[in-house]
């Protein structure tokens, strides 16, 4: 069982929400916000192991290239560029290897290059994954992807990037159940709406979660309403809330709040229809 | 004069002030590089005077009728984005790889709409944005669009207000590259800072001039003594601190930059600090 905590923007309490459900019902958490991985922050896991995550970019082999420049125009990102030899922009590189397999006079082999890191550690006997992107490294996609592939089927959640791009539509591949984390206000409904034509488009059942709530009736909860789409818990506007996630402590360690993500676990059980 | 505006995260207040500056600076080119959730012209209002379609990726189509379902192009695909002759737009890069290994010629790379390029006037000029469509691939080529847009607006020395991408990947670098000041909007948490020192390794790679404000400085001023220390010690301008004021939660849901409500202490802070950006122009 897969469930991924996401939330159309960055800052609605996507972290909040899955750092403080992962450790409750005690399951796997991923942190696959690889640009600003934030979750080990608040789960402070211990033995931590780190693996590096490379991706595969071509070497020109000089002595056999031809300058037939094939690779250059089968190269859909730009990243191989012809003066008097091939020369590769790194950072432009995908890693696909089109350039590699067009190559009539196979000049071109591979070396890895990293891009980043994995770290895997454990909170008490709760597993904790995450990855780390490079700093000025532009693609987070293969990190992600290497995360997906190191879990199994044990209930795992998968705590997102900010926005609707291709690093949200990564960690989303094959999720049973989604929580859309939103604030009531007129942005979080927009980035909300972002976020449910996401879901819609890829056929994964969700429901939300408010934060950052300080009236019942908003316009975003009558937005909810009118889509029919099921709220599965709230969590309040209070400034203490922002004191604790400031210091890096997880909400549930306080009683007023483990209730909160308590409610928010039986709502999610109910609306998959078997328990965490 | 090229300034942005960023924040390693979102959420730490980031749109807050860039609508306030929009506000503010009247004769300014605004550009709204948060093409994945744009958020500025929701506040800033006007009228789209031009929308166009961006092509933004490529996506293979595999033609049924020559496929032998060979699997050649399983076999390649390093995305695993194609199974029995099917494409799963979703996973396709759109590396083309595939085409290369297809004995039978079956498979072309067709371009893709991955948003709308969109130009709107507002009363305070004008605003270059867009609309990527959810899931859509590429987002850095988009922002170096809306930044390409703004420029017809403009002459080279006019000033450009940037709104940026949160994150640290390729819309991050799109966003920042090319910028004469970055501002960072700074939230003091761990994560905030954690974030901080993050994108301001992006700001130091590129060479941009780097200035820091803290917002929300007295949720957690403990944190935000280390921020400051971090600046002291890195000699980067630490030029505002923004206290936490509920009147913000307000203009949010008014629709209304911050500093048109007079009373308000953030609002305050954030227009001494739009001065301050302005002795460094
Ligand atoms: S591996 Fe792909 S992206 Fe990299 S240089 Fe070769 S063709 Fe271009
Ligand atoms: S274009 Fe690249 S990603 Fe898409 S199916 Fe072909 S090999 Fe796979």
């Amino acid at each position: 069982m897969q469930i991924a905590v996401l939330s159309g923007k960055g800052g609605t309490g996507k972290t909040t929400v899955s750092t403080n459900l992962a450790k409750l019902i005690n399951v796997r958490y991923i942190d696959c916000d690889v640009e600003e991985p934030n979750g080990f922050i608040f789960l402070k896991p211990e033995g931590i192991k780190s693996q590096e995550v490379s991706i595969p970019v071509p070497y020109v082999d000089e002595d056999k290239c031809t300058h037939c420049k094939k690779c250059i125009d089968i190269c859909q990102f730009n990243a191989l560029v012809h003066t008097n030899k091939v020369i590769l922009f790194e950072k432009l590189c995908h890693g696909c290897g089109a350039c590699r397999a067009v190559c009539p006079t196979m000049a071109i082999t591979e070396k890895d290059r990293p891009i980043g890191k994995i770290e895997v550690g454990y909170n008490g006997d709760m597993e904790c994954l995450g990855g780390t992107l490079n700093v000025t490294e532009p693609m987070a996609g293969p990190i992600i992807s290497k995360l997906k592939s190191m879990i199994d089927d044990k209930t795992t959640i998968l705590d997102c990037s900010p926005g609707s791009s291709c690093n949200v539509v990564k960690p989303l591949l094959g999720v049973d159940y989604a929580v859309l984390v939103t604030e009531p206000t007129e942005f979080g409904l927009h980035d909300l709406k972002i976020a449910v034509e996401l879901v819609r488009k890829m056929d994964i059942p969700f429901g939300v979660v408010i934060n950052r709530l300080s009236q019942e009736d908003n316009t975003t909860s009558r937005y909810l309403k009118d889509e029919n789409i099921n709220i599965v818990g709230t969590i309040p506007f209070d400034r203490n809330i922002a004191v604790m996630y400031s210091k890096g402590e997880l909400l549930i360690n306080d009683d007023k709040y483990k209730k909160l993500f308590t409610d928010i676990t039986h709502n999610i059980e109910e609306a998959i229809g078997c328990s965490l | 004069m090229q300034l942005v505006i960023i924040s390693g995260k979102g959420g730490t207040g980031k749109t807050t002030v860039a609508a306030s500056f929009a506000y503010l600076s009247e004769n300014s080119i605004k550009c709204d590089c948060d093409v994945d959730a744009s958020n500025l012209h929701i506040v800033l209002g006007g009228e789209d005077i031009k929308s166009e379609p961006y092509l933004g990726a490529k996506v293979a189509h595999v033609d049924k009728d020559k496929c032998t379902l060979c699997r050649a192009c399983e076999d390649m695909c390093r995305y695993d984005a194609i199974k029995d002759g099917v494409v799963a737009e979703l996973k396709c890069e759109g590396c083309a790889a595939c085409t290369v290994v297809c004995p039978n010629n079956a498979i072309t790379m067709e371009d893709e709409v991955t948003g709308d390029t969109i130009i709107t006037k507002s009363s305070t000029g004008i605003l270059s944005r867009a609309q990527m469509i959810v899931g859509a691939e590429g987002s850095g080529k988009l922002v170096t669009d809306v930044r390409k847009n703004a420029l017809d607006y403009g002459t080279k020395d006019d000033f450009y207000l940037l709104d940026g991408t949160p994150g640290v990947g390729c819309a991050v670098l799109a966003s920042v590259t090319g910028c004469d000041m970055a501002l960072m909007i700074v939230e003091p948490s761990q994560s905030g800072l954690n974030d901080f020192k993050r994108v301001l390794s992006v700001v130091e790679y590129f060479e941009i001039k780097p200035l820091v404000c803290i917002n929300k400085y007295d949720i957690n001023e403990d944190v935000t003594a280390d921020i400051v220390d971090f600046c002291k010690d890195k000699n980067i301008d630490l030029i505002g601190k923004i206290p936490f004021d509920s009147t913000v939660e307000k203009s949010i849901n008014e629709l209304k930059p911050i500093v048109v409500y007079d009373d308000s202490i953030a609002g305050k802070e954030i227009k001494k600090i739009w001065k301050t950006v302005n002795s460094y122009l």
